[in-house]
Protein backbone atom coordinates (compact mmCIF):
# COMPACT_ATOMS: atom_id res chain seq x y z
CA UNK A 1 0.00 0.00 0.00
CA UNK A 2 1.30 3.41 -0.89
CA UNK A 3 0.44 6.19 1.50
CA UNK A 4 0.68 9.71 0.28
CA UNK A 5 2.83 11.87 2.52
CA UNK A 6 0.93 14.92 3.76
CA UNK A 7 2.06 18.11 2.08
CA UNK A 8 2.47 21.14 4.30
CA UNK A 9 0.59 24.14 3.05
CA UNK A 10 2.12 27.57 2.45
CA UNK A 11 2.66 29.56 5.62
CA UNK A 12 0.32 32.41 4.64
CA UNK A 13 -2.68 30.34 5.79
CA UNK A 14 -4.10 31.28 9.18
CA UNK A 15 -2.46 29.63 12.15
CA UNK A 16 -4.80 28.35 14.83
CA UNK A 17 -3.81 28.31 18.47
CA UNK A 18 -5.16 24.93 19.62
CA UNK A 19 -4.33 25.58 23.28
CA UNK A 20 -6.28 28.86 23.29
CA UNK A 21 -9.19 27.08 21.59
CA UNK A 22 -9.07 24.38 24.26
CA UNK A 23 -9.14 26.90 27.10
CA UNK A 24 -12.12 28.61 25.53
CA UNK A 25 -13.97 25.31 25.03
CA UNK A 26 -13.25 24.26 28.62
CA UNK A 27 -14.49 27.51 30.16
CA UNK A 28 -17.65 27.48 28.02
CA UNK A 29 -18.45 23.91 29.06
CA UNK A 30 -17.62 24.55 32.71
CA UNK A 31 -19.92 27.55 33.08
CA UNK A 32 -22.79 25.92 31.19
CA UNK A 33 -22.65 22.64 33.12
CA UNK A 34 -22.52 24.58 36.39
CA UNK A 35 -25.45 26.80 35.43
CA UNK A 36 -27.51 23.81 34.25
CA UNK A 37 -26.41 21.58 37.15
CA UNK A 38 -25.47 18.70 34.84
CA UNK A 39 -22.95 15.88 34.93
CA UNK A 40 -23.04 14.57 31.38
CA UNK A 41 -20.96 11.73 29.94
CA UNK A 42 -18.36 12.87 27.40
CA UNK A 43 -18.03 10.72 24.30
CA UNK A 44 -14.99 11.42 22.12
CA UNK A 45 -14.94 10.54 18.43
CA UNK A 46 -11.70 8.66 17.56
CA UNK A 47 -8.97 9.83 17.37
CA UNK A 48 -8.72 13.62 17.88
CA UNK A 49 -12.08 13.87 19.64
CA UNK A 50 -10.99 11.16 22.08
CA UNK A 51 -7.91 13.22 23.10
CA UNK A 52 -10.04 16.33 23.62
CA UNK A 53 -12.66 14.37 25.62
CA UNK A 54 -9.96 12.80 27.85
CA UNK A 55 -8.53 16.22 28.72
CA UNK A 56 -11.95 17.82 29.27
CA UNK A 57 -12.96 14.96 31.55
CA UNK A 58 -9.92 15.53 33.78
CA UNK A 59 -10.21 19.34 33.79
CA UNK A 60 -13.97 19.32 34.44
CA UNK A 61 -13.57 16.70 37.19
CA UNK A 62 -16.40 14.56 35.82
CA UNK A 63 -16.83 11.27 37.67
CA UNK A 64 -18.11 9.11 34.80
CA UNK A 65 -15.38 7.73 32.53
CA UNK A 66 -15.13 9.01 28.97
CA UNK A 67 -16.72 7.01 26.15
CA UNK A 68 -15.09 6.57 22.74
CA UNK A 69 -16.89 6.38 19.46
CA UNK A 70 -15.83 5.13 16.05
CA UNK A 71 -17.56 6.78 13.11
CA UNK A 72 -16.05 4.29 10.62
CA UNK A 73 -19.02 1.95 10.34
CA UNK A 74 -21.50 4.68 9.45
CA UNK A 75 -19.47 6.85 7.12
CA UNK A 76 -21.23 7.86 3.92
CA UNK A 77 -18.01 7.68 1.86
CA UNK A 78 -17.51 3.93 2.45
CA UNK A 79 -18.41 3.18 -1.18
CA UNK A 80 -15.63 5.50 -2.39
CA UNK A 81 -12.94 5.09 0.23
CA UNK A 82 -13.59 1.71 1.82
CA UNK A 83 -12.99 0.94 5.46
CA UNK A 84 -10.19 2.98 7.03
CA UNK A 85 -7.18 1.18 8.52
CA UNK A 86 -6.83 1.01 12.30
CA UNK A 87 -10.49 1.26 13.21
CA UNK A 88 -10.68 1.73 16.95
CA UNK A 89 -13.69 0.12 18.60
CA UNK A 90 -16.55 2.04 20.20
CA UNK A 91 -16.46 1.72 23.98
CA UNK A 92 -19.19 3.29 26.06
CA UNK A 93 -18.87 3.32 29.86
CA UNK A 94 -22.60 3.75 30.51
CA UNK A 95 -25.87 2.54 29.10
CA UNK A 96 -26.69 4.99 26.33
CA UNK A 97 -30.41 4.59 26.97
CA UNK A 98 -31.72 7.83 28.52
CA UNK A 99 -28.17 9.17 29.11
CA UNK A 100 -27.10 12.84 28.98
CA UNK A 101 -24.23 12.84 26.46
CA UNK A 102 -21.84 15.36 24.95
CA UNK A 103 -20.23 14.20 21.73
CA UNK A 104 -16.70 15.63 21.47
CA UNK A 105 -14.68 16.07 18.27
CA UNK A 106 -11.57 17.98 17.30
CA UNK A 107 -12.76 19.68 14.09
CA UNK A 108 -16.28 20.32 12.81
CA UNK A 109 -16.32 20.72 9.03
CA UNK A 110 -18.93 19.12 6.73
CA UNK A 111 -20.84 17.56 9.63
CA UNK A 112 -20.60 14.09 8.09
CA UNK A 113 -18.43 12.64 10.88
CA UNK A 114 -20.83 13.95 13.53
CA UNK A 115 -23.73 12.41 11.58
CA UNK A 116 -21.91 9.04 11.42
CA UNK A 117 -21.07 9.32 15.13
CA UNK A 118 -24.73 9.93 16.02
CA UNK A 119 -25.77 6.85 14.05
CA UNK A 120 -23.14 4.78 15.83
CA UNK A 121 -24.38 6.11 19.19
CA UNK A 122 -28.00 5.25 18.43
CA UNK A 123 -27.03 1.65 17.62
CA UNK A 124 -26.41 1.36 21.37
CA UNK A 125 -29.68 2.89 22.60
CA UNK A 126 -31.75 6.09 22.76
CA UNK A 127 -29.99 8.84 24.70
CA UNK A 128 -32.03 11.49 26.53
CA UNK A 129 -29.91 14.25 25.01
CA UNK A 130 -26.83 14.55 22.79
CA UNK A 131 -24.91 17.79 22.37
CA UNK A 132 -21.82 18.50 20.32
CA UNK A 133 -18.58 20.09 21.55
CA UNK A 134 -15.69 20.80 19.16
CA UNK A 135 -12.26 22.33 19.50
CA UNK A 136 -12.54 24.12 16.14
CA UNK A 137 -15.46 24.88 13.81
CA UNK A 138 -14.11 25.61 10.34
CA UNK A 139 -17.47 26.15 8.62
CA UNK A 140 -18.27 24.46 5.29
CA UNK A 141 -21.21 22.45 6.59
CA UNK A 142 -22.93 20.04 4.18
CA UNK A 143 -25.48 18.77 6.71
CA UNK A 144 -27.79 20.53 9.19
CA UNK A 145 -25.49 20.07 12.19
CA UNK A 146 -24.12 22.67 14.59
CA UNK A 147 -22.10 22.47 17.80
CA UNK A 148 -23.32 24.02 21.05
CA UNK A 149 -19.78 24.29 22.41
CA UNK A 150 -17.01 25.60 20.14
CA UNK A 151 -13.41 26.41 21.12
CA UNK A 152 -12.59 28.51 18.05
CA UNK A 153 -14.15 29.47 14.74
CA UNK A 154 -11.77 29.46 11.77
CA UNK A 155 -12.34 30.09 8.08
CA UNK A 156 -10.45 27.74 5.75
CA UNK A 157 -10.67 26.93 2.07
CA UNK A 158 -12.08 23.50 1.30
CA UNK A 159 -9.05 21.38 0.28
CA UNK A 160 -6.99 22.18 3.37
CA UNK A 161 -7.32 19.66 6.21
CA UNK A 162 -7.10 20.83 9.78
CA UNK A 163 -5.40 18.05 11.77
CA UNK A 164 -5.01 17.94 15.54
CA UNK A 165 -1.76 16.70 17.06
CA UNK A 166 -0.95 15.96 20.69
CA UNK A 167 2.54 16.11 22.21
CA UNK A 168 4.00 14.02 25.04
CA UNK A 169 2.80 16.59 27.62
CA UNK A 170 -0.77 16.36 26.32
CA UNK A 171 -0.67 19.78 24.64
CA UNK A 172 -2.59 20.32 21.42
CA UNK A 173 -1.53 21.90 18.16
CA UNK A 174 -3.17 22.17 14.76
CA UNK A 175 -1.45 21.67 11.43
CA UNK A 176 -2.78 22.13 7.92
CA UNK A 177 -2.51 19.38 5.32
CA UNK A 178 -3.79 18.73 1.83
CA UNK B 1 5.53 -9.75 -17.21
CA UNK B 2 4.77 -10.35 -13.56
CA UNK B 3 1.05 -10.90 -13.07
CA UNK B 4 -0.41 -9.27 -10.04
CA UNK B 5 -2.20 -11.57 -7.62
CA UNK B 6 -5.87 -11.01 -8.54
CA UNK B 7 -6.94 -10.53 -4.92
CA UNK B 8 -5.05 -7.23 -4.52
CA UNK B 9 -6.01 -4.30 -6.77
CA UNK B 10 -3.60 -1.84 -8.39
CA UNK B 11 -3.89 0.48 -5.37
CA UNK B 12 -2.98 -2.27 -2.91
CA UNK B 13 -6.51 -2.84 -1.63
CA UNK B 14 -8.13 -6.20 -1.04
CA UNK B 15 -10.40 -6.86 -4.02
CA UNK B 16 -11.06 -10.60 -3.56
CA UNK B 17 -10.01 -13.00 -0.83
CA UNK B 18 -8.76 -16.12 -2.61
CA UNK B 19 -5.80 -17.42 -0.60
CA UNK B 20 -3.60 -16.61 2.36
CA UNK B 21 -0.65 -17.46 0.13
CA UNK B 22 0.27 -14.13 -1.43
CA UNK B 23 -1.49 -12.02 1.19
CA UNK B 24 0.95 -9.51 2.73
CA UNK B 25 1.45 -9.52 6.49
CA UNK B 26 0.13 -5.96 6.81
CA UNK B 27 -3.10 -6.98 5.06
CA UNK B 28 -3.58 -9.96 7.39
CA UNK B 29 -3.01 -7.73 10.41
CA UNK B 30 -5.48 -5.21 9.05
CA UNK B 31 -8.16 -7.90 8.75
CA UNK B 32 -7.53 -8.92 12.37
CA UNK B 33 -7.61 -5.30 13.61
CA UNK B 34 -10.80 -4.58 11.70
CA UNK B 35 -12.39 -7.76 13.05
CA UNK B 36 -11.75 -6.64 16.61
CA UNK B 37 -13.74 -3.47 15.93
CA UNK B 38 -16.63 -5.58 14.61
CA UNK B 39 -16.61 -7.98 17.55
CA UNK B 40 -18.93 -5.97 19.79
CA UNK B 41 -21.65 -5.49 17.16
CA UNK B 42 -23.40 -8.66 18.38
CA UNK B 43 -23.81 -7.06 21.81
CA UNK B 44 -25.45 -3.84 20.61
CA UNK B 45 -29.10 -2.88 20.72
CA UNK B 46 -28.97 -2.68 16.93
CA UNK B 47 -26.93 -5.69 15.75
CA UNK B 48 -26.50 -4.40 12.22
CA UNK B 49 -24.19 -1.98 10.48
CA UNK B 50 -25.14 -0.28 7.20
CA UNK B 51 -21.90 -0.84 5.25
CA UNK B 52 -23.29 -3.37 2.73
CA UNK B 53 -26.81 -1.95 2.60
CA UNK B 54 -28.26 -2.55 -0.84
CA UNK B 55 -25.49 -4.99 -1.85
CA UNK B 56 -26.28 -8.52 -2.99
CA UNK B 57 -24.19 -11.33 -1.58
CA UNK B 58 -24.52 -14.76 -3.19
CA UNK B 59 -23.48 -17.85 -1.28
CA UNK B 60 -22.35 -20.26 -4.00
CA UNK B 61 -21.72 -23.56 -2.30
CA UNK B 62 -20.87 -26.13 -4.95
CA UNK B 63 -19.94 -28.38 -2.01
CA UNK B 64 -22.14 -28.59 1.08
CA UNK B 65 -21.20 -26.86 4.30
CA UNK B 66 -23.99 -25.65 6.53
CA UNK B 67 -21.76 -24.10 9.15
CA UNK B 68 -19.43 -22.03 6.97
CA UNK B 69 -22.35 -20.91 4.82
CA UNK B 70 -24.30 -19.85 7.91
CA UNK B 71 -21.43 -17.85 9.40
CA UNK B 72 -20.94 -16.01 6.10
CA UNK B 73 -24.67 -15.40 5.95
CA UNK B 74 -24.73 -13.97 9.48
CA UNK B 75 -21.69 -11.79 8.76
CA UNK B 76 -23.23 -10.42 5.54
CA UNK B 77 -26.57 -9.80 7.23
CA UNK B 78 -24.93 -8.01 10.16
CA UNK B 79 -23.53 -5.67 7.48
CA UNK B 80 -27.07 -5.21 6.05
CA UNK B 81 -26.43 -7.05 2.76
CA UNK B 82 -29.14 -9.00 0.98
CA UNK B 83 -28.01 -12.62 1.08
CA UNK B 84 -29.00 -15.29 -1.42
CA UNK B 85 -28.16 -18.93 -0.75
CA UNK B 86 -27.86 -21.01 -3.87
CA UNK B 87 -27.77 -24.74 -3.56
CA UNK B 88 -25.77 -25.09 -6.74
CA UNK B 89 -24.94 -28.77 -6.34
CA UNK B 90 -28.66 -29.51 -6.69
CA UNK B 91 -29.41 -27.15 -9.55
CA UNK B 92 -27.60 -25.78 -12.60
CA UNK B 93 -24.38 -27.76 -12.25
CA UNK B 94 -26.30 -31.02 -12.20
CA UNK B 95 -28.11 -29.96 -15.37
CA UNK B 96 -24.80 -29.64 -17.16
CA UNK B 97 -24.23 -25.88 -17.07
CA UNK B 98 -20.57 -24.93 -16.95
CA UNK B 99 -19.16 -23.13 -13.91
CA UNK B 100 -18.46 -19.90 -15.78
CA UNK B 101 -21.89 -19.90 -17.43
CA UNK B 102 -23.42 -20.14 -13.95
CA UNK B 103 -21.22 -17.24 -12.82
CA UNK B 104 -22.13 -15.09 -15.83
CA UNK B 105 -25.81 -15.66 -15.17
CA UNK B 106 -25.54 -14.71 -11.53
CA UNK B 107 -23.39 -11.66 -12.36
CA UNK B 108 -26.16 -10.61 -14.77
CA UNK B 109 -28.50 -10.60 -11.77
CA UNK B 110 -26.37 -7.71 -10.42
CA UNK B 111 -24.53 -9.65 -7.75
CA UNK B 112 -21.91 -7.68 -5.80
CA UNK B 113 -20.17 -10.50 -4.01
CA UNK B 114 -19.78 -14.24 -4.45
CA UNK B 115 -18.83 -16.48 -1.55
CA UNK B 116 -17.59 -19.65 -3.19
CA UNK B 117 -17.10 -23.16 -1.82
CA UNK B 118 -15.97 -25.66 -4.42
CA UNK B 119 -14.54 -29.18 -4.43
CA UNK B 120 -12.01 -28.20 -7.10
CA UNK B 121 -8.84 -26.40 -5.99
CA UNK B 122 -8.55 -23.06 -7.74
CA UNK B 123 -12.24 -22.64 -8.65
CA UNK B 124 -12.55 -19.27 -6.82
CA UNK B 125 -9.40 -18.04 -8.65
CA UNK B 126 -10.91 -19.01 -11.96
CA UNK B 127 -14.16 -17.22 -11.12
CA UNK B 128 -12.39 -14.05 -9.91
CA UNK B 129 -10.17 -13.91 -12.99
CA UNK B 130 -13.13 -14.49 -15.28
CA UNK B 131 -15.12 -11.67 -13.65
CA UNK B 132 -12.14 -9.30 -13.74
CA UNK B 133 -11.51 -10.07 -17.43
CA UNK B 134 -15.14 -9.34 -18.19
CA UNK B 135 -14.86 -6.04 -16.31
CA UNK B 136 -17.48 -7.09 -13.75
CA UNK B 137 -17.26 -5.31 -10.42
CA UNK B 138 -18.02 -8.46 -8.44
CA UNK B 139 -15.90 -9.58 -5.52
CA UNK B 140 -15.09 -13.20 -4.70
CA UNK B 141 -14.37 -14.78 -1.32
CA UNK B 142 -12.97 -18.30 -1.22
CA UNK B 143 -14.93 -20.27 1.39
CA UNK B 144 -12.84 -23.40 0.80
CA UNK B 145 -11.58 -24.87 -2.49
CA UNK B 146 -10.61 -28.52 -2.76
CA UNK B 147 -7.39 -29.27 -0.92
CA UNK B 148 -6.09 -25.79 -1.63
CA UNK B 149 -7.13 -23.09 0.87
CA UNK B 150 -9.75 -21.95 3.34
CA UNK B 151 -8.52 -18.40 3.98
CA UNK B 152 -11.25 -17.11 6.32
CA UNK B 153 -10.78 -20.15 8.58
CA UNK B 154 -7.06 -19.37 8.82
CA UNK B 155 -7.79 -15.71 9.55
CA UNK B 156 -10.22 -16.58 12.33
CA UNK B 157 -7.70 -19.06 13.72
CA UNK B 158 -5.06 -16.32 13.68
CA UNK B 159 -7.53 -13.98 15.40
CA UNK B 160 -8.19 -16.60 18.09
CA UNK B 161 -4.47 -17.20 18.65
CA UNK B 162 -3.80 -13.46 18.90
CA UNK B 163 -6.70 -13.05 21.33
CA UNK B 164 -5.38 -15.70 23.72
CA UNK B 165 -1.62 -15.51 23.13
CA UNK B 166 -1.04 -11.88 22.01
CA UNK B 167 2.38 -12.29 20.39
CA UNK B 168 2.89 -14.62 17.42
CA UNK B 169 6.66 -14.36 17.49
CA UNK B 170 7.18 -16.47 20.62
CA UNK B 171 4.83 -19.35 19.87
CA UNK B 172 5.05 -23.04 19.15
CA UNK B 173 2.01 -24.15 17.18
CA UNK B 174 1.12 -27.75 16.32
CA UNK B 175 -1.21 -28.88 13.54
CA UNK B 176 -2.45 -32.38 14.26
CA UNK B 177 -4.08 -34.89 11.93
CA UNK B 178 -4.92 -35.09 8.26
CA UNK B 179 -2.73 -32.36 6.82
CA UNK B 180 -2.55 -34.03 3.41
CA UNK B 181 -6.20 -33.41 2.52
CA UNK B 182 -6.72 -30.29 4.63
CA UNK B 183 -7.19 -26.86 3.05
CA UNK B 184 -7.46 -25.50 6.61
CA UNK B 185 -3.95 -26.76 7.36
CA UNK B 186 -2.54 -25.25 4.17
CA UNK B 187 -4.04 -21.82 4.88
CA UNK B 188 -2.99 -22.03 8.51
CA UNK B 189 0.62 -22.82 7.62
CA UNK B 190 0.71 -19.71 5.42
CA UNK B 191 -0.95 -17.46 7.98
CA UNK B 192 1.24 -18.63 10.87
CA UNK B 193 4.52 -18.32 8.99
CA UNK B 194 3.53 -14.92 7.54
CA UNK B 195 2.68 -13.63 11.02
CA UNK B 196 6.10 -14.71 12.29
CA UNK B 197 5.37 -17.86 14.32
CA UNK B 198 8.89 -19.29 14.75
CA UNK B 199 7.93 -22.94 15.26
CA UNK B 200 5.12 -24.70 13.39
CA UNK B 201 4.86 -28.46 13.84
CA UNK B 202 2.96 -31.01 11.78
CA UNK B 203 1.85 -34.13 13.65
CA UNK B 204 0.20 -37.13 12.04
CA UNK B 205 0.66 -40.56 10.47
CA UNK B 206 2.96 -40.66 7.43
CA UNK B 207 -0.02 -41.49 5.19
CA UNK B 208 -1.73 -38.18 6.08
CA UNK B 209 1.25 -35.82 5.86
CA UNK B 210 2.20 -34.37 2.48
CA UNK B 211 5.77 -34.37 1.26
CA UNK B 212 7.70 -31.12 1.46
CA UNK B 213 6.53 -29.88 4.87
CA UNK B 214 10.14 -29.53 6.07
CA UNK B 215 10.90 -27.38 3.03
CA UNK B 216 8.12 -25.04 4.19
CA UNK B 217 9.92 -24.69 7.52
CA UNK B 218 7.75 -27.10 9.49
CA UNK B 219 8.93 -29.73 11.95
CA UNK B 220 7.34 -33.12 11.31
CA UNK B 221 6.39 -35.62 14.05
CA UNK B 222 4.71 -39.00 13.83
CA UNK B 223 4.66 -39.43 17.62
CA UNK B 224 2.02 -37.04 18.99
CA UNK B 225 3.49 -36.94 22.50
CA UNK B 226 6.87 -35.81 21.26
CA UNK B 227 5.25 -33.40 18.84
CA UNK B 228 3.10 -31.73 21.50
CA UNK B 229 5.97 -31.20 23.95
CA UNK B 230 5.92 -27.57 25.06
CA UNK B 231 3.53 -26.28 22.38
CA UNK B 232 1.37 -23.20 23.08
CA UNK B 233 -1.33 -23.79 20.50
CA UNK B 234 -2.80 -27.07 19.21
CA UNK B 235 -4.87 -26.98 16.04
CA UNK B 236 -6.71 -30.26 15.61
CA UNK B 237 -7.88 -31.14 12.12
CA UNK B 238 -11.02 -33.04 11.28
CA UNK B 239 -10.52 -36.60 10.12
CA UNK B 240 -12.79 -37.10 7.17
CA UNK B 241 -14.60 -40.43 7.25
CA UNK B 242 -13.82 -41.19 3.63
CA UNK B 243 -10.10 -41.43 4.52
CA UNK B 244 -10.87 -44.55 6.46
CA UNK B 245 -12.12 -46.25 3.32
CA UNK B 246 -9.11 -45.23 1.24
CA UNK B 247 -6.65 -47.53 3.05
CA UNK B 248 -4.84 -44.52 4.55
CA UNK B 249 -5.86 -45.55 8.05
CA UNK B 250 -6.70 -48.87 9.67
CA UNK B 251 -9.72 -47.67 11.70
CA UNK B 252 -11.15 -44.75 13.66
CA UNK B 253 -10.37 -46.52 16.93
CA UNK B 254 -6.77 -47.08 15.90
CA UNK B 255 -6.46 -43.44 14.86
CA UNK B 256 -7.90 -42.22 18.15
CA UNK B 257 -5.47 -44.40 20.08
CA UNK B 258 -2.45 -42.87 18.34
CA UNK B 259 -3.52 -39.36 17.34
CA UNK B 260 -6.75 -38.54 19.19
CA UNK B 261 -6.19 -35.66 21.60
CA UNK B 262 -6.79 -36.96 25.11
CA UNK B 263 -6.01 -35.34 28.46
CA UNK B 264 -2.85 -37.43 28.91
CA UNK B 265 -1.49 -36.38 25.51
CA UNK B 266 -2.49 -32.74 26.10
CA UNK B 267 -0.42 -32.82 29.30
CA UNK B 268 2.74 -32.83 27.12
CA UNK B 269 1.89 -29.34 25.82
CA UNK B 270 2.54 -26.13 27.75
CA UNK B 271 0.22 -25.91 30.79
CA UNK B 272 -1.59 -22.90 29.30
CA UNK B 273 -1.80 -24.32 25.76
CA UNK B 274 -5.04 -23.69 23.90
CA UNK B 275 -6.85 -26.35 21.86
CA UNK B 276 -8.51 -25.35 18.59
CA UNK B 277 -10.62 -27.22 16.04
CA UNK B 278 -12.19 -25.85 12.85
CA UNK B 279 -15.27 -28.05 13.29
CA UNK B 280 -17.25 -30.12 12.86
CA UNK B 281 -15.54 -32.28 15.50
CA UNK B 282 -15.50 -36.07 15.51
CA UNK B 283 -15.50 -36.82 19.23
CA UNK B 284 -13.72 -40.06 19.95
CA UNK B 285 -11.87 -39.92 16.62
CA UNK B 286 -9.54 -36.90 16.59
CA UNK B 287 -10.47 -35.43 19.96
CA UNK B 288 -11.71 -36.76 23.28
CA UNK B 289 -14.81 -35.14 24.80
CA UNK B 290 -12.93 -34.38 28.03
CA UNK B 291 -10.52 -32.17 26.01
CA UNK B 292 -13.14 -30.73 23.64
CA UNK B 293 -15.22 -29.57 26.62
CA UNK B 294 -12.23 -28.85 28.87
CA UNK B 295 -10.84 -25.52 30.08
CA UNK B 296 -8.12 -25.34 27.42
CA UNK B 297 -10.52 -25.68 24.46
CA UNK B 298 -11.30 -22.40 22.67
CA UNK B 299 -13.37 -24.02 19.92
CA UNK B 300 -16.55 -22.02 20.55
CA UNK B 301 -14.54 -18.76 20.74
CA UNK B 302 -13.33 -19.60 17.23
CA UNK B 303 -16.95 -19.69 16.06
CA UNK B 304 -17.75 -16.30 17.64
CA UNK B 305 -14.58 -14.68 16.29
CA UNK B 306 -15.33 -16.23 12.89
CA UNK B 307 -18.36 -13.97 12.43
CA UNK B 308 -16.33 -10.81 13.20
CA UNK B 309 -13.47 -11.92 10.92
CA UNK B 310 -15.87 -12.61 8.04
CA UNK B 311 -17.54 -9.24 8.61
CA UNK B 312 -14.09 -7.62 8.39
CA UNK B 313 -13.28 -9.44 5.13
CA UNK B 314 -16.63 -8.56 3.54
CA UNK B 315 -16.40 -4.97 4.79
CA UNK B 316 -12.86 -4.57 3.42
CA UNK B 317 -13.47 -5.99 -0.04
CA UNK B 318 -16.97 -4.75 -0.82
CA UNK B 319 -16.30 -1.00 -0.81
Amino acid sequence: MVEKAPRELPSDLPSIDAEAAYRSLLSGLRSTLLAENRTPVLVGIHSGGAWVADRLQADLGLSTPVGYLSSAFHRDDYGRRGLPANIKPTTLPVDVEAADLILVDDVLFTGRTARAGLNELFDHGRPARVELAVLADRGGRELPISARFVGAHVALNAPAQLVLAIDTHGHFSFRLET
Amino acid sequence: MIRRHPQIDSEGRLRHLLSIDGLPKAMIERVLDTASAFLDVSGRTVKKLPLLRGRSVFNLFFENSTRTRTTFEIAAQRLSADVFNLNISASSASKGESLLDTIDNLAAMNADLFIVRHAQSGAPFLIAQHLDERGKDVHVVNAGDGRHEHPTQALLDAYTIRHFKKDFTRLRVALVGDILHSRVARSNIHVLTTLGVPEVRAIGPATLLPAGLEAMGLQVFHDIRRGLEGVDVIIMLRLQNERMRGALLPSAQEYFKHYGLTADKLAYAAPDAIVMHPGPMNRGVEIDSAVADGPQAVILSQVTFGIAVRMAVLGMIAA
